[in-house]
């Protein structure tokens, strides 16, 4: 039996896992990927200082601090099911059958796909996939690509793929469609584009961030948006086009676009194609939580997060005993504010093992999540605050009448 | 064809690693020991990783890191690996999960 078992190396996992064996705890982190770092691995941004977020050294920094501190990191292990019976929490992995008192599940997100006509073809791929293929294996995802879905993550990795070498013939929306929605309306993405706008040298969106505060003005915006597109990184971002289809035979050879009107309507016989040997396919992310749902913890649909939500508190703890959870499993953010989540956890983890004093820790731990939030370069979604009120809203409303028996 | 990025203005030179041969559909491939194996196969131009089992059209990873299993192939005659997780080394013979047979609709093909 072990002490803690953490599923997801990622910067949550990972950081948890160090400040569990900070304080003396055996700590297993279980991954079914090749690497220590999770989706941390391939993110490469400049920040406003200057200077260079490189995901692969984070990993390996908090990859060789976790083993200098005699954590156990089982990677190619996927986890399959986990169960709890009797106070202990048993969990099946490829390999092998685990168990513990304390688990934290800290499994991450995932990408929605946007099913575009054409989209099963070899060559397409989730912008993340084209991340990875770059930034983490050094393999370029194709020569020319096309980016489809304008949204936070799709325009950072969009530079990432210029910074590579490779080119972007051009970004744009999706075609509409029941499932497309928000994705595929002009408005709702030059407003979350705007969130961005400190990152995009493009007048027009830098301009729009503080022109384009009311609704109104918004719609101006995308009405006079400029047909050919706005540059950003000198890559066309076109949000008054949108991809039709994706043609080719045995793999992509390139994407049918058309332009659409301010609601996202196609105009028709404007159709024309743009070559591309890949396509990349921008969906946004949602938090990864199967794993939770096989424990029987309760969720909620919280949009700000970016989807169904185990319940948990500040401490990242979930109503069931033993169960925790931490970063993008929790909602949607990037990685800075996952692992001071992680942090937290561990904490709160290594005072329900018996750890005494630690309350001081716990609460700072939950300020640094805070701090490190509000002072957050990259924002998945900008009302994200309000998703975290609305999750303590449904805690205290859970435990509440727990207490009161 | 696709390409390895060998010098990147941030990340700096690739990092060397051993060069390993392996098979794909009985043909030799050289890899970098320890990438994953739909890694190795795209820097050798290579994105169809297998058929689909019904429609029997082609298919190549899609997420890359092990969510979507668009990209399973047979290695060492284990079915259903995962190629964008598992790490490619000295040797191994890998290939396409191939077309399933259909005999319902091969049957009415034929006889209707
Ligand atoms: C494709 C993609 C690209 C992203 N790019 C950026 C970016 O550029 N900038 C940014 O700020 N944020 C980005 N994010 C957001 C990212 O989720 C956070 O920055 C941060 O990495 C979240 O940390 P985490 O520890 O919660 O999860 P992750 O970093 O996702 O780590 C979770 C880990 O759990 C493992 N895992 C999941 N399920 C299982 C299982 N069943 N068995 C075993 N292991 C499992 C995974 O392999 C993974 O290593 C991206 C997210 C995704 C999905
Ligand atoms: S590409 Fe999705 S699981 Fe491998």
């Amino acid at each position: 039996m072990n002490n803690v078992i953490i599923i997801g190396a990622g910067p949550a996992g990972m950081s948890a896992a160090i400040a569990c064996a900070q304080k003396g705890l055996d700590v297993v982190v279980i991954d079914e990927y090749l690497k220590a770092g999770g989706r941390l691995l391939g993110q490469l941004y400049e920040q406003p200082d200057g200077s260079w977020w490189n995901g692969i050294e984070e990993s390996a920094r908090l990859h060789q601090q976790a083993l200098d501190l005699g954590v156990q990191i089982q990677l190619n292990t996927p986890v399959n099911n986990i169960e709890h019976h009797d106070g202990q929490w048993t969990i099946y992995t490829e390999h092998e059958t685990l168990s513990t008192n304390h688990l934290l599940l800290a499994t991450g997100a995932a990408e929605s796909p946007i099913p575009v006509p054409g989209w099963t073809l070899p060559g397409v791929m989730s912008v993340g996939a084209a991340q990875v293929m770059t930034n983490v294996h050094r393999v370029k995802p194709g020569e020319r690509g096309v980016i489809i879905g304008v949204n936070v993550l799709s325009s950072a990795i969009a530079m990432e793929l210029k910074l590579a070498g490779i080119d972007v013939a051009c970004m744009a929306l999706p075609k509409m469609s029941q499932l497309t929605d928000q994705q595929a309306h002009p408005k709702h993405v030059l407003d979350s584009l705007l969130h961005v706008s400190h990152m995009a040298p493009s007048q027009f969106v830098k301009l729009g961030s503080k022109l384009m505060k009311n609704d109104f003005m918004k719609k101006l915006g995308v009405t006079f948006y400029p047909k050919r597109g706005v540059n950003m990184w000198d890559i066309p971002i076109q949000l008054r086009k949108a991809v039709i289809e994706i043609y080719g035979e045995k793999q992509v050879e390139g994407v049918t676009v058309a332009t659409i009107d301010s609601n996202g309507e196609i105009v028709a016989g404007t159709e024309e194609n743009v070559e591309a040997d890949f396509v990349c396919i921008a969906g946004g992310l949602y938090p990864l939580a199967e794993l939770a749902a096989l424990t029987g913890c309760p969720f909620y649909l919280i949009e700000e997060l970016g989807g169904y939500i185990p319940l948990h508190n500040e401490r990242m703890e979930t109503p069931l005993d033993g169960l925790y959870v931490a970063g993008n499993i929790t909602g949607i953010e990037g990685a800075k504010v996952a692992a001071a989540q992680g942090t937290t956890a561990g904490l709160t983890i290594a005072k329900q093992a018996g750890f005494e004093g630690l309350d001081g820790e716990i609460e700072e731990a939950i300020q640094v999540v805070e701090e490190t939030r509000d002072q957050s370069y990259i924002q998945f979604h900008p009302e994200v605050n309000k998703g975290r009120e609305m999750v303590k809203e449904k805690w205290e409303e859970y435990v509440l009448p727990l207490r009161s028996i | 064809m696709t390409q390895r990025i060998v010098d990147h203005p941030i990340l700096g030179s690739i990092e060397e690693k051993e060069q390993v041969s392996f098979t794909f559909n009985e043909k030799e491939y050289y890899g970098m020991n320890g990438e994953p194996i739909a890694a190795a196969l795209l820097a050798n131009g290579v994105r169809t990783l297998r058929h689909h089992e019904e429609k029997a059209t082609p298919r190549g990873i899609y997420c890359n890191i092990g969510h979507c299993f668009e990209c399973r192939v047979t290695v060492d005659g284990k079915q259903g690996v995962r190629s964008c997780l598992t790490p490619l080394q000295e040797g191994m013979v890998i290939e396409s999960g191939g077309t399933l047979p259909t005999p319902v609709k091969d049957w009415s093909a034929k006889n209707e």
